[in-house]
Parts: C-alpha cells; structure tokens; sequence
C-alpha cells in the first residue's frame, strides 16, 4: 500500500521518493501537491529548513514535539528541506534518522529561488527557517525561530481553535 | 492570562514584521559608515573617491549558500572593479553566536580565499539593521552618490554558477554603467538568518 501511495505521488507530482523524503524539482510541484487543495478543517503547519541551517535545526524539537501532541487530530505538519539535493542521501536522511523525525519532510530542490520565494509569501526576505500556518483561508507567515514548542504551539492554536 | 500571552505574541510578532521592513528601499540614499577589515585597517564609502558604485554585500564565513557565492564575488571584483564599481563584503553575525564568524576566522577566510575587496565586521551589529540587510548573502548596490540602486541576490542559482540563466547583480551594475536603472531593482534568495543573541 506504501509502494502504490509512493508511486501515486510520483506518477501525479512529478515528486521523486527516496525513503521517507519526496524531492520536488520545481516549487509549482511542490505546491501543487502539498499546499493547494488542503482540507478547509485542518491546520497545517509548513517550515522551511535545511541541516546546514543552525536555527532551523535548533528548532526542530519543537515541531517534533507539535506534532506528536496533535497527529490523531485535525492536523498535518511538513518540514520542507532546501538542503542540497546532492546531499539527500549522504546528509539529510542520516539527520532524519538520527534525529527520528517523525514528521512529513520534502525536500525542494528548486534553485530559482526568486522566483518561488514571494509564492510562499511575499514578506518573506528569503532567510530560513520559516513557518507557515494555514487553515482554510487563514494565514500565517513566521520570518523568525520559535524558542519553545509552548510558543510555537500557542500559534498554531490560534488558528486550530478557529 | 493566555490572552495576555497572546496579546504579548502578538507585539513580538508585530515588532518582528516592522523590523523586516525597516532599511533601505530601491531610491534611499545610504549613510556613509567606518569599519573595520581583516587588513586591520579602518575603511569607509568616502575613502574610495573614485569610485561609480559600490557592491555592499553582506556576507560570512560559515553560511553554505554565502561561501557558495565567494568565488563569484571575486569574480566580479575582477569584472567590475577596472570599470570603477568596488565590491564590499561585511560580516554582520555576532561571533559570539557563531564563532566562525570571528574577525580571526574573516582573516584566515579571506586569506584562504584570496579575496580581492575589503571584508569588514559589523561590530557591535549596527550596521546591518540599518541597510535592513536580513540575510547572507544579501547585496545593496549603491551608485556614486550612496543612492540604493539595487536589493537582493547575486543572481538566479546559487547552488550551480554554471546553470545561473540570470546574473541580477551584474546586469544591474552594468545599468549603472549606461546610465539606466537596474531592472529588477529587487530580487530574493534563500539565506542564513542573521545570527544575534
């Protein structure tokens, strides 16, 4: 069932599948297959990081922990890697696994940053990480590092709560 | 009490948005400043006279995507520089946050990498805010007379200089040259954050 799901992705996307993570080539991919058509009663939490990235990484436990709290609930979280997809291999998936990530990653390999970074969010300067809350037409764009999974979660809420 | 936590959220995240928008616009004139490079020596705007442009990037030694772009700034110090336009880099992270980013490790970089432009530290971080500069790498071209003629990216790839289709700051350089406004004036790139306690 995981090998037919994988395959949907990949046929529909144009994602590529390497164990957990799904490559995208270009953002429209992307876009098209993780933030469009979201379900109207869902909160979806969205952060753009990369390993390389010490914020990003420092981070991270806090959107683990996020998501562990609300999995079985109206809730979807997908940590979008911009690492270097030469690196996917040797780099990223060593992290995920050593770091047992349990949230959805995806990794954007699109190096035409310009010309996708304002369809993320026109405020956005183009420094990581960032964090996107969405939930049906409501939205959130976060330039800047949560410092605890509290005040994260205390974002997410506010629009969960809707 | 959580809606006083909310409310203090809030502010923090207003505070946060004003300043992302503070700085420079396309059309500003910058101020003049004085720090100091990993020659030892102290260097300013006004000390280069001569000079049609300035290429102020603010740049640093641990970023991936600033070191994938140090070849290409020595590069167009090479290209630009006999034409009159002088690239600046300076580091604007607290080293203490990030100790590859001290003013001994800009010296072995600059070495290492035989940059030809001065390449200056930010002391005490007052510089930055004020150009509004929010990442590294992230360029400010600046005409004759200080005005900010140009924002953003090098150009259109980092990650591969030999797929790069569009060279944004070169075009926008070779705009001044001909008397033109650059076109864009604005472009993003992916960055670090800058790094502050």
């Amino acid at each position: 069932m995981k090998q037919f799901f994988l395959v949907y992705i990949f046929m529909f996307f144009g994602g590529l599948c390497f164990g957990q993570v799904t490559v995208y080539e270009k953002f429209d991919d992307m876009e098209s297959a993780i933030m469009t058509d979201l379900s109207p009663d869902t909160t979806y939490v969205i952060n753009f990081w990369a390993t390389w990235c010490g914020p990003c990484v420092k981070e991270l436990p806090y959107f683990e922990e996020l998501n562990a709290l609300y999995v079985d609930q109206a809730f979807k979280q997908i940590l979008v890697s911009l690492d270097d997809p030469k690196k996917l291999e040797s780099k990223v998936i060593p992290f995920l696994t050593k770091n047992k990530i349990q949230s959805k990653v995806v990794l954007l390999a699109d190096g035409k940053a310009n010309s996708w970074i304002d369809k993320v969010d026109p405020k956005w300067s183009g420094a990581i990480p960032i964090t996107l809350i969405l939930k049906g037409d409501e939205r959130k764009f976060y330039e800047q590092e949560f410092h605890s999974t509290f005040e994260l979660e205390e974002q997410m809420l506010l629009l969960f709560n809707k | 009490m959580k809606n006083l936590i909310n409310t203090f959220l809030l502010a923090l995240l207003i505070g946060v948005t004003v300043t992302a928008q503070s700085g420079y616009k396309v059309g500003d004139t910058a101020a003049d400043f004085t720090l100091k490079g990993v020659d030892g020596n102290m260097h300013s705007l006004a000390d280069m006279k001569d000079a049609k442009g300035f290429v102020v990037t603010f740049t640093c030694n641990h970023c991936p995507y600033a070191i994938m772009y140090e070849d290409r700034l020595v590069a167009l110090q090479n290209e630009f520089g006999p034409k009159g336009y002088q690239v600046i880099a300076i580091n604007p992270n607290d080293p203490e946050v990030k100790p590859d980013d001290s003013f001994d490790n800009m010296i072995i970089r600059a070495e290492e990498k035989k940059f030809n432009f001065p390449y200056l530290i930010d002391e005490g971080q007052k510089l930055y805010p004020i150009f509004g500069a929010t990442k590294t790498p992230h360029v400010f071209l600046l005409d004759s007379k200080l005005e900010v003629k140009y924002i953003g990216a090098i150009d259109d790839n980092a990650r591969n200089a030999d797929e790069v289709e569009d060279r944004y700051l070169a075009n926008a350089i070779n705009a001044l040259e001909a008397g033109k406004n650059p076109d864009p004036s604005m472009t993003k790139a992916i960055g670090c954050s800058i790094k502050t306690k």
